[in-house]
């Protein structure tokens, strides 16, 4: 910030302004970044930070403001150009193919026309000089999600960039592949490099970055060094206001309680290539409990969920259970008639179609468990009485929105996240299966929805969480059960589980572990 | 070296996206003057014989609702497939097997009269028309076929057919061994709207109730919100308990329905008996019509009357200027161009790339209007 580092700074960023129609997404962003160091942009979701990266990296074009690199002011056109300036990315979602080798794979973006081979050797020798060992010739679609990203970052240094640009890398790790990453980041900005480190997880940018800009609704709210700030004082910048803690109450009576989701020896073939197969899974879910489980991405989550709300239905009626009756046989609609509601991991496109509006979005889950409210003779939508509905979830969960009645693309990943999740809640679910409830979300939102999957349980309800957020499954679970390669790990009690126990159990240790025994204590 | 590149806008603008059919149509008019220039003719005498002397007189307007009741029924039912984001093509298709099997009581049974024959033609046209719709309904939930080959190439098929049974098992024994059926008798014509001005039919009618009917399926019921959801998120469609393969198969059937009470109403109206040909390609101009009329049924009746005059237009310019009818095939394929080359403007803007050296430092754009 101060004028005697700006000849040390490798990027200066003045005034940067980019408006999607009325939103302004970034409003007048300064942001400088020194040579050597790792430069946390912190920021909830909507903030902005995603749009600033595309600006640096070329994909989006600022409506005014300037790019200095290396004292010289730039336009960045494109991200060949960016490249080209010595910027590398690591995107959030990787941009891999699966049928390729890693080697293919990075070959792709090089377009330099050297031989494969060469690439492979030089990755290999990167990759281990860094410590993130990566065999060049094996097929990505077998890979892990850590060993994905490690090729996005060998790609990345392969272009001998001076600014590294991360964005949330750590979402798709165990705890103890990032502490693999944060040397590795280490290592980096003791070469001079530079790290623009993007990421909402305060813990983290507290241990490895330097300084920090924090953005909140498209402006800059401060600069500061993490290492002096707490937590706290690091999410109330963010936020700007304290955040509510999210409260566990007890559970009581659990032990006598009733299962009302059981998943019995579920076991589902692998339905693409690179999907996991699901692989003899065993799980109890009772009234008045919470059930997290965690894992890597990619380990069979998505396919688990899939099986579990009945968007795949089994063979085996009895491998999935709704309130004591056999579900393996019915569709998400015959589950939901059960008493059970689902909330998806994708938002957009699957939770909710995005160019609808809410009311209809409502319609989407609801047809037919609320089918006499909202659907009258003949196959009638009755509108008003799907508005009505929408806005008292509006009005319970606190969304946010410009209109009355907006498109669910228009709303924020928070507001709108808040809303799917209402959507359920406003039915009294006996059973609810969430995958990645809070994923991309601001901590308010987040905070706010965990608190109700907490109420919804502790009122009767047996409540089933799919995150890769472990500290929100430690927040909010009762007892914690690990998906590794399509297995799942008997479920430990919140007492015994610790972050390295779970992840240990991530990261595919302790196959003892995977056993499953259905007698628990 | 210079290419050129489509880049999405982050929004698009809703004034243009209404104004779109007008601009393509207007864009349509200056290359069609410019069409008839190189023909040699003066463009403005072709408009006026073209666009405005077949619709001067009111018998030429029942000629216009004859033309466009076919292209509206079928339109119609084709917005219902493509909002689904399933290809039917084979509108001509089930066009035609609506015609036949709704003739098939007139042609094997002449004796049979009254006022049952008429309704039980249209419900066998519509059967017909769903039934051939259903084959590559079919092939695609079962075998995950391509939709837009199997039914384009089951037009052929239907086309094949009617000739051959028009030449063959079904031909009139008295016709002097034309290609044709037996003339239908009274009962099985469709009757005129309003005999005194015109010979326009109740095909019109059809179409008109059809576009009505379609568009509060579409706009007020569950099941229109079904085909909305299914068409533009597939995988929410999933999650909402919707399922894809009974869509594919509603969409194909309703659309094949309507082609085929298109069909029948066409032969028991202004045909009255089977020939060779019984479309100049309306199931295919339907097409054109659908997505003329933004998908919406109400819109496809104004595009409905738009691309029969382009029909009528087509007639007119041959005998007054004797250029080809073939014209009124360039004005719709120009039409069609436009409408969705305009679509494409609007959800896109094209950017020229040249492969210059990085620009260093530009002063920031000026902010373009909004």
């Amino acid at each position: 910030m101060s004028a005697n580092q700006d000849d040390a700074n490798l990027l200066e960023v003045r005034g940067l302004t980019k408006t999607f129609g009325t939103l302004t997404a970034c409003d007048h962003i300064d942001l400088n970044v020194a040579k050597g160091e790792i430069h946390a942009l912190l920021g909830e979701n909507g903030a902005g930070k995603s749009t600033l990266v595309k600006m640096l990296f070329g994909t989006l074009e600022p409506n005014s403001g300037e790019i200095v690199w290396n004292g010289q002011a730039v336009t960045i056109t494109n991200p060949g150009f960016a490249k080209n300036l010595g910027i590398g990315m690591v995107f959030q979602h990787f941009s891999l193919f699966e049928a390729l080798t890693a080697a293919e794979n990075i070959a792709l973006s090089l377009d330099d026309g050297s031989p494969i081979s060469t690439i492979a050797a030089k990755a290999r020798a990167l990759s281990y000089s860094y410590g993130l060992p990566l065999d060049p010739q094996s097929l990505v679609g077998d890979l892990s999600v850590g060993e994905r990203q490690r090729i996005e970052i060998i790609r990345c240094l392969l272009q001998t960039p001076q600014l590294i640009i991360l964005d949330e890398p750590t979402s798709v790790l165990t705890p103890q592949e990032a502490d693999k990453l944060f040397e590795t980041l280490e290592r980096l900005r003791s070469e001079g490099k530079s790290i623009l480190y993007i990421s909402h997880r305060l813990e983290e940018v507290k241990r490895i970055c330097d300084r920090a800009t924090v953005l909140r609704h498209g402006k800059v709210v401060g600069h500061c060094n993490p290492r002096k700030e707490t937590a706290a004082s690091l999410a109330r910048m963010m936020v700007g206001t304290d955040v509510q803690a999210v409260v566990r109450a007890p559970a009581q009576g659990i032990e006598t309680a009733q299962p009302l989701l059981e998943i019995r020896a579920l076991s589902r073939k692998p339905a693409t290539p690179f999907s996991i197969p699901l692989r003899d899974i065993n799980l109890a879910v009772r009234a008045g409990e919470v059930i997290g489980i965690a894992g890597v991405a990619g380990n069979g989550q998505g396919e688990f969920f899939e099986s579990v709300s009945g968007e795949v239905q089994q063979q085996d009626a009895a491998s999935v259970r709704i309130r004591g009756k056999d579900a393996g046989g019915l569709s998400i609609t015959g589950r939901r008639l059960m008493g059970a509601a689902f909330v998806p991991e994708e938002r957009l496109g699957h939770g909710a179609a995005p160019r609808m509006k809410l009311s209809e979005n409502l319609l989407l889950s609801r047809h037919a468990t609320d089918g006499k409210v909202f659907v009258g003779a003949g196959g009638m939508v009755k509108s008003d009485a799907i508005y009505a509905a929408a806005q008292r979830i509006i009005k319970a969960m606190d969304v946010r929105k410009s209109t009355p009645d907006p498109e669910a693309a228009a709303l924020s990943g928070g507001n709108l996240q808040k809303f799917i999740v209402g959507r359920e809640l406003d039915r009294r679910p006996s059973v609810m299966v969430v995958n990645q409830p809070t994923w991309g979300v601001d901590a308010g939102a987040a905070a706010h929805i965990r608190q109700t999957l907490i109420e919804l349980a502790r009122s009767g309800s047996a409540v089933l969480v799919i995150s890769q957020d472990l500290d929100e499954l430690f927040e909010i679970s009762d007892a914690i059960a690990v998906m590794h390669n399509g297995e799942l790990s008997k479920p430990l009690p919140i007492a015994e589980a610790t972050f390295e126990k779970i992840g240990l159990l991530m990261g595919g240790a302790e196959p003892g572990h995977a056993e499953h025994a259905l007698e628990t204590s | 070296m210079m290419r050129l590149e489509l880049v999405k806008r982050p929004q698009r603008s809703m004034l243009f996206s209404a104004l779109s059919p007008f601009i393509a149509f207007v864009l349509t008019m200056i290359a069609g003057a410019i069409l008839f220039a190189l023909l040699g003719v003066n463009p403005l005498k072709a408009f006026q014989i073209y666009f405005i002397e077949p619709v001067s007189q009111v018998w030429q307007l029942h000629e216009l609702a004859i033309k466009a009741a076919p292209l509206i029924l079928i339109g119609v039912g084709l917005s219902v497939c493509y909002r689904a984001n399933i290809w039917n093509i084979g509108a001509e298709g089930q066009f035609i097997l609506g015609g036949i099997v709704g003739s098939s009581i007139p042609v094997l049974f002449p004796q049979f009269e009254g006022p049952l024959v008429l309704p039980l033609m249209l419900l066998f046209g519509m059967i017909g028309g769903a039934a051939y719709a259903a084959i590559p309904a079919l092939l695609k939930t079962r075998f995950n076929t391509n939709e837009i080959l199997t039914s384009l190439m089951l037009v052929y098929v239907a086309q094949l057919f009617l000739d051959w049974l028009v030449r063959g098992p079904w031909r009139d024994p008295k016709g002097f061994n034309f290609p044709q059926t037996i003339q239908f008798n009274d009962s099985a014509i469709l009757p005129e709207l309003m005999p005194a001005s015109g010979r326009a039919n109740w095909g019109f009618v059809f179409a008109l109730v059809a576009a009505v009917l379609v568009w509060i399926l579409m706009s007020r019921m569950l099941k229109g919100f079904e085909v909305r959801v299914l068409g533009s998120s597939p995988r929410a469609g999933r999650f909402a308990g919707f399922g894809i393969n009974r869509m594919v198969f509603f969409a194909f059937m309703l659309s094949g329905a309507l082609a085929g009470l298109a069909g029948i109403s066409e032969v028991s109206g202004a045909i009255g008996q089977l020939q060779p040909v019984i479309s100049p390609g309306y199931g295919f101009a339907a097409i054109i019509v659908a997505f003329l009329g933004r998908l919406n049924p109400l819109g496809i009746v104004a595009a409905g009357l738009v691309l029969a005059l382009t029909y009528l237009g087509g007639e007119a310019v041959q005998s007054a200027l004797g250029i080809s009818d073939k014209v009124a095939r360039v004005f719709q394929g120009m039409l069609l161009f436009f409408v969705l080359g305009c679509d494409t403007l609007i959800h896109y803007r094209i950017r020229l790339i040249g492969f210059a050296a990085p620009k260093l430092e530009s002063a920031p754009k000026l902010e373009e209007a909004r």
